[in-house]
């Protein structure tokens, strides 16, 4: 299942929060997408993803909107 | 073989948390880590919005010690209960509108209701008597472990030789000889501890992980309440008090203005909710206004405007003003001077 989390206008450590909700919800394989706009995600959603053993498996990083896709773990 | 025994260690992102579940983990204990989000927590990235700090470290150093410590951590959003926290606290304020010790039994409290439903066994803080005049004293100990409710199944690794035996140390789930006697202000023991675990990098001591602390935020919060005739707050607006230049020409409106480019991109993101003004002619900062304003204030909040942009020595300069009702209108005005704006509309 693939999933997408609007994360846009909020800042750091609210887009993790949402992260963390939305991936508690999901099962092991599934794929989320967040998208939002805090620089500081490129750093703490993959962090928090290390911690908790998800993947990050892709980091886009646009002008204005940055784009994680999440594998979740097992 | 029996289960290891299960911790929850409330993790700030500064040394003195950090210290203390490794404290804790040394002796076998799996240690996960919870953080507390209220709003009012001091993020690199509320900094990192303006641009000339951007050298700074953006990371979330909760998230930062977690992997330091290779713990998993929960952080959980109190936005809305903590409310109460800061408008009734129990134990009054300090030097600011910092509610310390109400604060520090709330998050305790949250901690002894997130073991309860995790199944983990007890509480790790990073407290150290006598080290935070208000909440960490010797008196101020026992409180915070009754009124949250955690009792004996709070551990400070840290100081917990100078306090009484707790449960994890009586059922021998840690060994009370390897913890540990701080006492005071001073931070040598913990930069030696720091030292023995190879920590060679951590934040800066606790105090400046909440704005409630600060004194310019505290004056523009009770702004805030002031003016709404009401002590209460929702997430933006605790957000835009971390924001920009907050300036109140008339007791009946304040402007926001962003001081660079990734606090008006930060703005931006407000201009549905707020009547707000640009500069066209020349380069400028976005401009909330916050407050119901009739034409003369309009005019003013453009001269303001202009006055903080490039334009600021011109003759005139082009403001958009856009109330969200419709099309934007243009005004050409000249730029307020600096004199002529009165140091008491700056909170």
């Amino acid at each position: 299942m693939e999933q997408e989390l609007d994360a846009r206008r909020i800042l750091c450590p609210l887009p993790v929060i949402r992260t963390q909700d939305a991936v508690a919800r999901l099962s092991p394989g599934d794929v989320l997408r967040v998208i939002a706009t805090d620089p500081g995600v490129v750093y703490d959603i993959p962090a928090w993803c290390k911690v908790h053993g998800h993947k990050v498996l892709a980091i886009e990083e646009g002008r204005e909107e940055i784009c994680l896709t999440i594998e979740v773990g097992g | 073989m029996t289960q290891p025994r299960k911790a929850i260690a409330l993790i700030s992102g500064g040394l003195d948390s950090m210290l203390a579940a490794r404290v804790v983990q040394e002796q076998g204990v799996q240690v996960e880590g919870i953080n507390f989000f209220t709003g009012f927590c001091v993020e690199g990235h509320t900094h990192a919005i303006r641009a000339k700090d951007r050298a700074r470290p953006k990371r979330n150093n909760a998230l930062w010690v977690a992997e330091q410590l290779g713990i998993k951590l929960h952080i959980v959003d109190v936005i809305e209960e903590y409310k109460q926290v800061l408008l009734n606290p129990k134990h009054g304020y300090g030097a600011n509108l910092n509610p310390c010790l109400d604060c520090k039994v709330f998050m305790v409290a949250k901690a002894k209701q997130w073991i309860e439903e995790q199944g983990f066994d007890f509480i790790i803080t990073g407290e150290v008597i006598g080290q935070r005049p208000m909440s960490q004293r010797k008196s101020t100990m026992p409180v915070v472990a009754r009124e949250s409710g955690a009792e004996d199944l709070l551990l400070r690794p840290l100081c917990a030789k100078n306090l009484p035996e707790t449960k994890p140390e009586r059922e021998g789930w840690v060994e009370r000889a390897r913890l540990y006697d701080f006492s005071g202000r001073s931070r040598k023991p913990q930069m030696a501890l720091a030292a023995r675990f190879g920590f060679e990098e951590y934040a800066q001591p606790a105090g400046g992980c909440c704005f409630l602390t600060d004194a310019n935020y505290a004056v523009k919060l009770n702004d805030l309440w002031q003016h709404r005739g009401s002590r209460d707050y929702e997430l933006d607006d605790i957000m835009l008090l971390k924001v920009g230049r907050h300036l109140r020409p008339k007791p009946h409106f304040k402007l926001i203005i962003g001081r660079e480019e990734g606090e008006n991109r930060f703005l931006e993101g407000y201009r549905r909710q707020f009547t707000h003004l640009k500069t066209l002619s020349h380069t400028g900062p976005m401009v909330l206004i916050e407050g119901q304003v009739g034409a003369a204030d309009l005019e003013l909040a453009a001269r303001i405007t202009a006055r903080f942009s490039q334009g600021r020595d011109a003759e005139a300069v082009k403001v958009e003003i856009d109330d969200n009702q419709g099309a934007p209108r243009t005004l050409e005005v000249r730029p307020l001077h600096n004199d002529d704006i009165p140091k008491a509309w700056y909170l």
